[in-house]
């Protein structure tokens, strides 16, 4: 095919009926504050390892609630604990990335 | 003095034997199985540190200092120390007195094990010997000591706070069982030596009491009984010892040589571990001490607990408290027999198996600008900016020459990975930062946060690069005289940080920057025994409203002082205490800022 320079992009629509929720859920019973996430991002802010990988715990989640894989984004976590902290909602998400780092397999 | 019965045997000291064979034997094939899980390194190191003169003199000090005569309970708790030790010294005199007797009367016998134990029963006196009358002296002299101490214990157990603790750890049922065996053990030999005390002579306590005895008592048929029972409480008492608390008598011996060998902790559930694990005598010293029992919570989760579980060997709890616990080290302080709580929980954790592993070894060194100091403030004082600050205004006012290495970020210490139990991704960390490190050139790496520095301190190797803390550096340019410090005329209260007190035995450096600089009080608890804020990373599983307890109580402890504001030199701590406190906390850079020009 002619290269014009653009491309038709696969479409990004989520359908949420049919995401694998399972890591998410497994979470859910793990570490139930995870539920009450206001995804405003001052564990984003915070985080000391966000330069390096562009980690982002409030990305994490919001990826998780979509059946996403968060493994990448993970790997560079320094397990710092500045997100536990600095959290309004008071999620430890801390241990919650403890938790996500053992379900998968 | 001599053999009352020929044969020199009598079917009640069987219950005896059998405990005593049944002990001897468990240890034994103890000793050989913790041998073997030792790594191969360590076990030289240990069999070398034996046959070391100095080491193995420190060894047969630390022994009778520790297991005999509780040198450091005496210190907390004269009444406590009596206690322990009238019981430990008395039991061990009246034994070793017992091989005395047999060594000096009946030396053929000396091969028969129960001998010794049951001397008064074998021997009849036939005149009045100086030296008999010495050692039944001695030997009921040290059997009222042990009675004594035996009548404290039982008080202890109706009010422990007559002995400074206000609660002790709940017994299970096997320790119940050991510890009314001990408790009869020697009221009923005061009572089988009495009864033949006026065959095989007694002194001041066992003559009169066998006089007495004898005015109603018309025959000797008692005594063979009693001899029974003071032979199988000690039968039970030996048969339970294994799987109670009284496993720490063995255990602390061999804990003392592995201790003073330089063994470190590897594995949670073996080798030196598991030594600790025995060694634990239940006393729930550490309950009282645990910053997390506050408002009496969390009590399950002291080391004590931790010990207990590791034992019965219940894993949902174990990793219950593992998790849970700060790591402030307090339980570490405060106890007798020096079981590492924190660092077999940090064990503990690292057995767990993880799917995602982090791998740090990509990430592009940042650039460092050459420099004699180097400053690190790490991951913590970004959430409280104004230390870093401070420390490096600091250090500008004295005149040195110093780099910010994380001004804009930088990577974590490492510790918080290492306290999660995740060595190999914590040591990735490590291995990065020692890069930069020794890049820069510098001879000096300043720390502002006591946990970064604690790590520095024992996980890095920099050669030729000297680690310290900021409160040592100040303190060290003030002595210099390169920094000139002005009086305020506010009265700070130093909270001890764990990392940095108990952790790295820093105390003295940040307190005397702050009497130079404003006057200093101190609280009820300080030094080793300082209440842990609360917001320690070194707790996975704690939550927010947990903590909040936690901090709270830590500043109870800090108001008893009366002072106006509180001072400390953890960027932690600040953040922590700041949330609920009423008068200000500052870190002490900070406070040295404001009070020099």
């Amino acid at each position: 095919m002619a290269d014009f320079g653009f491309k038709l992009s696969k479409s990004s629509t989520l359908d949420l009926d049919k995401v694998d929720l399972k890591v998410y859920n497994l979470l859910c019973k793990t570490d139930p504050d995870i539920k009450t996430c206001m995804a405003c991002g001052s564990c984003s802010a915070t985080c000391t390892a966000a330069p390096f990988s562009g980690m982002s715990m409030r990305k994490v989640i919001l990826a998780l609630q979509r059946g996403q894989d968060v493994r990448p984004m993970l790997g560079k976590c320094m397990l710092c604990g500045k997100c536990t902290m600095v959290c309004p909602r008071a999620i430890n998400t801390r241990h919650l990335i403890l938790s996500i780092c053992k379900c998968y397999d | 003095m001599i053999d009352r019965i020929p044969s020199g045997f009598n079917p009640f000291v069987i219950p005896f034997l059998v405990g005593m064979g049944f002990v001897l034997l468990y240890c034994a094939f103890g000793v050989v199985r913790i041998l073997f899980q030792l790594s191969r390194e360590d076990r030289r190191k240990f069999f070398i540190s034996l046959v070391n003169p100095k080491t193995a003199l420190k060894n047969i000090r630390d022994i009778f200092c520790d297991c005999l005569f509780h040198v450091k309970l005496w210190k907390r708790n004269p009444l406590l120390g009596y206690m322990h030790s009238s019981i430990a010294f008395g039991w061990f005199m009246l034994i070793l007195l017992g091989h005395i007797e047999v060594i000096l009367f009946v030396p053929t016998r000396i091969n028969l094990f129960y001998y010794p134990i049951f001397f008064n029963f074998f021997v009849a006196e036939t005149d009045q010997t100086l030296r008999g009358a010495l050692l039944f002296f001695l030997m009921d002299f040290f059997l009222l000591v042990v009675l004594s101490g035996i009548v404290l214990a039982i008080i202890k157990r109706v009010r422990s706070r007559l002995f400074g603790m206000r609660r002790t750890a709940k017994p299970s049922v096997i320790n119940l069982i050991g510890l009314y065996a001990l408790w009869s053990i020697f009221p009923l030999r005061l009572l089988a030596e009495t009864f033949t005390a006026h065959i095989s002579g007694g002194s001041f306590l066992t003559g009169p009491a066998n006089w007495i005895f004898r005015q109603f008592l018309g025959n000797d048929l008692h005594y063979l009984p009693t001899w029974w029972a003071y032979s199988i409480v000690l039968g039970i008492f030996m048969c339970v010892l294994p799987f109670s608390r009284y496993m720490h008598i063995p255990a602390e011996m061999l804990l003392i040589p592995m201790r003073n060998a330089g063994l470190k902790i590897r594995n949670a559930r073996k080798g030196l571990a598991k030594v600790q694990v025995y060694s634990c005598p239940n006393c729930g010293v550490c309950i009282d001490a645990c910053p997390m029992s506050a408002g009496k919570e969390n009590i399950k989760d002291c080391t004590v607990y931790l010990t207990r579980q590791i034992r019965r060997g219940n894993e949902k709890r174990i990793a219950e408290i593992s998790d849970k616990c700060l790591l402030c080290g307090k339980c570490e302080a405060v106890c007798q027999v020096g079981v590492q709580g924190p660092e077999i929980r940090i064990q503990q954790r690292a057995i767990r198996e993880y799917s995602i592993n982090q791998d740090y070894s990509d990430i592009a060194a940042l650039p460092v600008r050459e420099a004699k100091v180097l400053y690190f403030s790490g991951c913590m004082s970004k959430l409280v900016p104004s230390i870093g600050r401070s420390v490096e205004s600091v250090l500008r006012k004295a005149g040195v020459d110093v780099e910010w290495m994380d001004r804009d970020g930088g990577l974590c210490c490492g510790r918080p990975m290492l306290t999660a139990g995740r060595t190999d991704e914590a040591m990735s960390m490590v291995h990065k930062n020692e890069e930069m490190i020794l890049a820069s050139g510098a001879d000096t790496l300043v720390v502002s946060c006591p946990i970064c520095y604690r790590m520095f301190k024992e996980s890095y190797n920099l050669p030729g690069v000297r680690v310290v803390h900021y409160s040592v550096y100040f303190d060290e340019l003030v002595k210099a005289g390169r920094l000139h410090l002005t009086k305020s005329d506010l009265c700070y209260v130093y909270h001890d940080p764990c990392e940095l007190g108990r952790g790295c035995g820093i105390y003295e450096e940040p307190r005397r920057l702050v009497g130079q600089a404003a006057a200093i009080a101190e609280s009820d608890k300080c030094r080793a025994e300082s209440v842990c804020c609360g917001g320690s990373l070194g707790s996975l599983s704690l939550s927010f409203r947990q903590r909040e307890k936690i901090t709270k109580a830590s500043l109870e402890n800090l108001y008893t002082s009366k002072a106006d504001a509180i001072a400390t030199a953890c960027p932690l701590c600040q953040a922590t205490l700041s949330r609920y406190s009423d008068r200000p906390v500052r870190d002490i850079a900070e406070i040295i800022d404001r009070q020099t020009n």
